[in-house]
């Protein structure tokens, strides 16, 4: 219980201090995840040795943030990446764009192709990100 | 020994919730926000396992369920409607 907590603590320095989104949710997800599983654990353990008491609904907790934290994390970056929001000014690496741009050049490729008149897509840039 | 464990545990956890919440007042996207409101939530979830044992009573373990299936739910609909605009889509 006292590492779940030292965990935790470690993810929100990690939180405050790394630069961008991307890495912020780095320390968040995972490392405050494996916190509450250690915490809960704990807390498992402690009321299955003290009082013999086996609780299912701890089990159960412990398997549903297992399931959903990196689930979460996933689409709050996605969320972001949709939306622009910048990467550090250390990034080298932006494979995804170069990725989503080639599909939206075949997009508009086969648009044209098909006669129709070709609307930019700007709805994603245009979207705020104060 | 225990209670003093127990009550290191509960700063660490109550620095890193302050910590947090810097992160959301200084955040400088949406998109930060919603990550630090997300690790808050699982944040609490540990908080209450640690305050079950301190009290040393069970019942609190269904507050451990419905907060994480909370958070998860409020995360995925914050996010969806930033990505999309809409929260529940419509077919017409």
């Amino acid at each position: 219980m006292l590492g779940g907590a030292m965990m935790a603590f470690i993810s929100a320095i990690g939180i405050i201090r790394l630069p961008d989104v991307f890495t912020r949710s780095h320390a968040g997800t995972k490392s405050s995840t494996l916190a509450v599983l250690l915490t809960l654990m704990g807390a498992f353990i402690y009321f299955a040795a003290n009082q013999g008491f086996y609780s299912v609904r701890l089990l159960l907790g412990i398997a549903f943030v297992f399931l959903t934290a990196p689930v979460a994390g996933h689409v709050i970056i996605r969320a972001a990446y949709r939306a622009n929001v910048k990467m550090a000014d250390t990034t080298v690496e932006d494979e995804l764009k170069d990725v989503m741009d080639k599909v939206r050049e075949e997009a508009k490729k086969e648009r044209s192709e098909s006669g129709e008149v070709i609307i930019e897509d700007e709805k994603v840039s245009d979207k705020e990100h104060s | 020994m225990f209670d003093t464990v127990m009550i290191i545990a509960l700063s660490a956890l109550s620095i890193a919730l302050v910590l947090l919440f810097i992160r959301i007042i200084i955040g400088p996207s949406t998109q930060d926000r919603i990550l630090a409101l997300d690790a808050i939530g699982v944040l609490l979830v540990g908080f209450i396992g640690i305050l079950m044992i301190l009290q040393d009573t069970s019942v609190f373990s269904d507050i451990v369920l419905v907060l994480t299936i909370l958070g998860f739910v409020g995360t995925l609909t914050l996010s969806k409607f930033l990505e999309r605009g809409v929260v529940i889509d419509r077919d017409d």
